[in-house]
C-alpha cells in the first residue's frame, strides 16, 4: 500500500479520539446542509406538484363549431411551450362540474357552462412570463371569449419558488463554509499533534508535498465517513418526521447522496489542505 | 564544501541593532572536524540553521555543497537536507516507534525504496553500536542510546556532513565520551563534523579544528592560530 495513505490510515489509528472527533464534526455539519437540503428539496417537489397543475383554460364562445375548436387545438398543440390541449365541449364541462362539485350537481343544467380549450404547458413553460405569452396567443382567435390562467397564483408560486432557491443556495453555502472552518480546524488540531514528526520530516530532507499528501488523504478520508455519517442521520432524521408529523417526505436519490458523500470528501480536503499549508508556510 | 561569507545574521523580532551573527567568515573543508564554541546567544545554533537553510542571512552568502543561500529555491531544500545528517540535544525522535522505525523514517520520507529501508537501517544501527536494541521504543533507551538512534537516523543517507547542535548537552560523562568516540569514528570513515558545544574539556582533550563565537562574532578560530604559528616559524 502507499505510503502516504498508511501514514494516513496510521493516524487514524493512532489518534482514535481526534478522528472520532473530526468525523463527527464534519458529520454534524453535513447534516444541518442536509437537513436543509432535505426541506428544499421537499418544497420544491411540493411546488413541481402545485406546478404541474398550471393550466390554461380558453374559454369559447357558444355557437362555435367544433371543427373550428378542433383546428385551434391543434395548432395550439404545436406552440413549444405547450404539453397537452384538451377540447372540452358543453357536455363535458358540465359533467366535470357535477362530479367535482357533487353536492351543486342540481344547480347545473346543459348549457350554462361554455365549451374550453384546457392548455397544458411543458415543465420549464410554466413561468408567469412563458404563461402570460401563452395566454395572448390564444385570445388572438376571435372565438375565444375569456382566459384565465390564475395569473396572480402563478406568480406568488414562482416569487415563493424563487425565494426558496436562493434561500436554498444562500443558506446551503454558508454551511458548506462553516464545515470546511470546521473541517480546517480539526485538521488543524491533527496536525499540531504531529507538528514533531512533520519538524523531523524536515530535517531529513522531505518535500512539503510528502508531508502533505497523508494530511490529504486523511482529510479526505474524515470527509467521506463524516459525509456518509451525516448521510444516515439525514435519513433518521426524515424517518422520524414521517412518523411523528405524518409527513411524507421525499429522501435524496442514489445520485444526490453520492454527491453529498463527494462534497463532505471534498470539504474535508479542503479544510486539510489549508490547514497543512498554513502550517508548513509558519515552519 | 561549506562556506560562510561576510555572513550576518539578524532575527526579524530581534531588538534594534542585536545581530545573531556579525559579519561571520569561514570554511570547512571535506572530511574535517570543527568545534563551535562559545556561551548561549553567541551564534551557534544560528550557524547550524543557515547551513540546513531553515535560516537565511540578512546579508553574505552561505554556500554549502553547491547550494547558496543567495538563490536556492523552497523546493531545493529537502534536497540539501538529504546529504546533510542532523543531530540535536533533545534527539528528536518519534516516541511511539522503535529504534529501528525512526531510523527507517528517514529513508521512507525521502522515497527510498521498500527493498533496500532494512538494510540501510540494520547498517547504521551497527554503526552506532545499537544493533541489539532495534525493536526498543525511544523510552526504553538511556539518554546515551537515544541520541545513537538520532545518529544513526541521520546517518542512514550517508551524509557528507554532520551537523551536531550539542549532541552531548543531555548526557552524563560517560554516555558523553561514547558518543564523541562515535564522532570521532563517523569522522574517520570521511564525513565532515560540524560540532556545536558547551563542553570545553571535551574541546580541549582533542586538537580538532574549534571556531569560538561570542556576540555573533567568530573571537578565535584554532586554523588562523595554526596558521599564524606557522607564519612566525
Amino acid at each position: 500500500m502507499n505510503l502516504a495513505f498508511r501514514t494516513a490510515l496510521t493516524a487514524f489509528r493512532r489518534a482514535p479520539l481526534l478522528s472520532a472527533l473530526s468525523i463527527t464534526t464534519i458529520a454534524f455539519s453535513l447534516f444541518a446542509f442536509g437537513l436543509f437540503g432535505l426541506v428544499a428539496l421537499n418544497i420544491r417537489n411540493a411546488l413541481q406538484r402545485v406546478e404541474e397543475r398550471v393550466e390554461i383554460r380558453a374559454f369559447v364562445s357558444d355557437g362555435t363549431p367544433l371543427e373550428q375548436i378542433a383546428a385551434a387545438s391543434d395548432e395550439i398543440a404545436k406552440y413549444p411551450e405547450v404539453l397537452k390541449v384538451d377540447v372540452v365541449t358543453q357536455d363535458e364541462a358540465l359533467e366535470r362540474a357535477r362530479r367535482e362539485l357533487g353536492e351543486f350537481k342540481d344547480v347545473f343544467e346543459a348549457g350554462v357552462l361554455p365549451a374550453s380549450l384546457d392548455i397544458r404547458l411543458k415543465p420549464g413553460s410554466r413561468d408567469p412570463a412563458t404563461v402570460r405569452t401563452v395566454v395572448d396567443r390564444v385570445r388572438g382567435y376571435e372565438f375565444v371569449d375569456d382566459v384565465r390562467y390564475g395569473e396572480e397564483w402563478i406568480t406568488q408560486l414562482y416569487r415563493l419558488r424563487n425565494i426558496a432557491g436562493v434561500a436554498s443556495i444562500a443558506l446551503g453555502l454558508a454551511f458548506a463554509a462553516v464545515a470546511v472552518i470546521i473541517i480546517g480546524a480539526t485538521i488543524r488540531m491533527a496536525v499540531l499533534s504531529r507538528s514533531r514528526e512533520i519538524s523531523i520530516m524536515r530535517l531529513v530532507g522531505a518535500t512539503d508535498g510528502f508531508i502533505r499528501r497523508p494530511f490529504l488523504i486523511e482529510g479526505s478520508i474524515t470527509g467521506v465517513l463524516g459525509g456518509m455519517l451525516a448521510l444516515v442521520l439525514t435519513y433518521l432524521a426524515m424517518r422520524a418526521l414521517e412518523q411523528y408529523l405524518h409527513l411524507e417526505t421525499a429522501f435524496f436519490d442514489r445520485r444526490v447522496a453520492t454527491l453529498g458523500v463527494l462534497f463532505g470528501a471534498l470539504m474535508g480536503l479542503l479544510g486539510s489542505a489549508v490547514s497543512v499549508g498554513r502550517h508548513l508556510r509558519k515552519v | 564544501m561549506i562556506r560562510f561569507d561576510q555572513v550576518t545574521k539578524v532575527y526579524p523580532r530581534a531588538a534594534a541593532g542585536a545581530s545573531a551573527l556579525d559579519n561571520v567568515s569561514f570554511r570547512v573543508a571535506r572530511g574535517e572536524f570543527v568545534f563551535l564554541t562559545g556561551p548561549s546567544g553567541a551564534g551557534k545554533s544560528t550557524i547550524l540553521k543557515l547551513l540546513y537553510m531553515d535560516e537565511r542571512p540578512t546579508s553574505g552568502d552561505v554556500r554549502v555543497s553547491g547550494y547558496n543561500s543567495h538563490d536556492i529555491k523552497r523546493r531545493e531544500i529537502p534536497l540539501l537536507r538529504r546529504r546533510l545528517g542532523i543531530v540535536f540535544q533533545d534527539f528528536r525522535l518519534l516516541e511511539d516507534r522503535t529504534a529501528e522505525q525512526n531510523v527507517a523514517f528517514a529513508l521512507e520520507v525521502i522515497g527510498t525504496s521498500r527493498a533496500n529501508i532494512p538494510g540501510k537501517v540494520s547498517r547504521a544501527l551497527t554503526q552506532v553500536g545499537l544493533a541489539s536494541k532495534a525493536t526498543a521504543l525511544p523510552k526504553e533507551l538511556s539518554g546515551g542510546e537515544q541520541q545513537r538512534v538520532a545518529f544513526a537516523r541521520a546517518l542512514v543517507n550517508d551524509p557528507f556532513v554532520l551537523i551536531a547542535d550539542e549532541p552531548t548537552g543531555n548526557l552524563d560523562e560517560r554516555a558523553t565520551r561514547g558518543i564523541f568516540q562515535l564522532l570521532r569514528e563517523i569522522n574517520a570513515a570521511g564525513t565532515a563534523v560540524l560540532m556545536a558545544t558547551h563542553n570545553l574539556e571535551l574541546v580541549r582533550s582533542t586538537d580538532y579544528r574549534t571556531i569560538e563565537l561570542n556576540h555573533g562574532q567568530i573571537v578565535f578560530d584554532s586554523a588562523d592560530a595554526a596558521r599564524v604559528e606557522l607564519e612566525i616559524e
